[in-house]
């Protein structure tokens, strides 16, 4: 599995991919959090983080597949799944390696953000007047809402020698279960009877209760078997070529 | 056996690639696997490195079966796909490096530059593989095949798209590690078959239509004999013509190849006609039917 993690890590770090993902994404959060005047933290008058855990899911949501679409879908294309499948490695090290070294580009992409953290925990008046439990919950809600993209985005890549395709079904993928059960929810048949089961199957319920700083296990649970079950349709998709 | 096939078959939706195919290969025998293409060569590959499935029948390697013991089989095999699928970013060093570590080879460095020392890419070694030569390609391809010295190499046309000087050094690459591994190659180039190996396997259509030792399988299918003659005077090929069992004359430049039925003392027969008319022999040769012909004929017949 680590022969395969090795591999991605460096083909994302040895080619722009790896460099233009981690810029775009702190660009983007940087304009939108200190220079646009309208989510500009510094006009908000509140010392919160809000802005960084409301934005990023949004960029997540087409910057993951855009790093995971490769995955597969290149292999396939140029054919090196053939080398891969017949070397000594069994399908779940091939998905997991090529999954923890996506999550691993993601969380260095996150990292600097802390300095974020750190702004804004300086410049309250008075100083350090910051609610750290929220922040801290939400960022473990960040980092399973990214680890949970990264295994759709996976799935989607296993599904198609296509990196457009996988990307465009990934962004889909994600968007449907990260905020359309949201919406469903709102649907006059649902309001007040069904609706905040229809909303908790969405992503949005569990990452907006984990950043108010409260570690519910179930909503821990939820991602982790989110991730649990697309890393194993990936797994079953290529062995699939077995059947 | 180290590698042993026994009735296999494999259906492509409807299309049957291979029908009952069953050979062994014995520890240390090279053998080259003929066909044209389409044959069911690189299925049969393909099924052998457990890359996908058979429909029916069973394949071992070593004693290991490729669908309950895949992970230890394919430690036992090197594998050289018929495309050379390669990282095309990676770099000579870090590819081979990359694929030593999925086998877990220890002094992964040293061997490394072994196997570039043997293949023949020191100068290739620090480039990116998107910009070898299809040559240099192939040597990746088979470094990365032996890097973890198997017991088996299955090679799946390693020649295609060479160059006369890499196609005598692949060979020779191919023949050397031969010594002591068993090795089978795949390939539609008779001549190469001839020059490496010592026994073919000869498929066509999914089916195996020989399987010899080559110096049999050209006495046996070695039925008619012909003679190529130079002769100093100026004739055509009506000149023969009476001459006894002879069965077809065809002029190749100034030589005449001269087809005689069965078991007939061919030589013979032309000196002493030669000598009838009295002409001067510059030139007299027996023909041998060479794999080619013996292909044609084979694959054709079905």
């Amino acid at each position: 599995m680590w022969s395969v993690y090795r591999k991605e890590i460096v083909s994302f770090l040895s080619s722009v991919t790896g460099y233009l993902v981690m810029s775009v994404f702190l660009i983007l959060l940087g304009l939108f959090m200190w220079v646009f005047p309208d989510t500009s933290i510094l006009n908000y008058n509140y010392a919160t983080l809000s802005q960084l855990f409301d934005l990023s899911p949004f960029i997540f949501l087409f910057l993951i597949p855009a790093i995971s679409m490769r995955s597969f879908s290149e292999e396939f294309q140029i054919g090196t799944m053939e080398l891969l499948s017949t070397k000594p490695l069994r399908d779940a090290d091939i998905v997991l390696g090529k999954y923890f070294a996506i999550i691993t580009l993601v969380f260095l992409a996150l990292l600097p953000t802390l300095f974020y953290v750190y702004s804004v925990y300086d410049l309250g008046a008075p100083r350090g007047n910051i609610d750290l439990g929220a922040v801290w919950g939400s960022y473990l809600g960040l980092l399973l809402l990214a680890a949970s993209f990264s295994a759709i985005g996976l799935f989607a890549s296993s599904l198609t020698s296509n990196q457009i395709i996988a990307f465009l079904f990934a962004v889909a993928l994600c968007f449907i279960l990260y905020l359309s059960f949201q919406y469903i929810s709102k649907f006059p048949v649902f309001y007040g009877n069904i609706d905040g089961i229809i909303q908790r199957l969405g992503m949005d319920y569990h990452y907006v209760s984990l950043s108010k700083g409260l570690i519910d296990s179930r909503d821990v649970i939820y991602f982790l078997s989110l991730i649990v079950f697309f890393l194993i349709s990936t797994r079953v998709k290529l062995s699939s070529r077995k059947w | 056996m180290s590698i042993e096939v026994n009735k296999l078959t494999k259906y492509y939706g409807t299309q049957q690639a291979l029908k009952e195919v069953s050979f062994s290969v014995k520890p240390g025998e090279i053998v080259g696997f003929l066909g044209p293409n389409g044959a069911g060569k690189s299925t049969c590959m393909k099924i052998l490195t457990s890359y996908i499935p058979m429909d029916s029948g069973s394949a071992k390697i070593a004693g290991l079966d490729v669908d309950l013991d895949a992970l230890s089989l394919k430690k036992k095999v090197g594998y050289l796909p018929e495309q050379n699928p390669l990282y095309l970013d990676m770099y000579v060093k870090e590819f081979l490096s990359f694929v030593g570590r999925i086998h877990q080879v220890n002094d992964l460095q040293q061997r490394v530059s072994e196997m570039i020392d043997m293949t023949g890419l020191n100068l290739e070694a620090a480039k990116k593989i998107r910009s070898l030569s299809k040559g240099y390609k192939q040597r990746v391809g088979l470094a990365q095949a032996m890097i973890h010295n198997p017991d088996v190499l299955i090679l799946d046309e390693p020649t295609a798209g060479l160059d006369p000087n890499q196609l005598s050094e692949i060979r020779q690459l191919i023949q050397e590690f031969g010594r002591e591994k068993t090795v089978l190659f795949s390939s539609h180039i008779m001549q190469e078959v001839q020059a490496i190996c010592d026994r073919v396997i000869i498929i066509n259509k999914g089916k195996i239509v020989a399987d010899d030792q080559i110096s049999l399988l050209s006495q046996s299918r070695n039925s008619e004999e012909t003679i190529r003659v130079k002769i100093k005077e100026v004739i055509s090929a009506e000149a023969f013509k009476g001459m006894k069992s002879l069965e077809k004359v065809s002029q190749k430049g100034e030589f005449f190849d001269l087809t005689f039925s069965e078991n007939q003392n061919g030589a013979e027969i032309v000196f002493q006609w030669v000598n009838d008319k009295n002409w001067t022999v510059l030139h007299l040769q027996q023909v041998e039917s060479s794999l080619e012909d013996i292909f044609h004929v084979l694959t054709k017949e079905s």
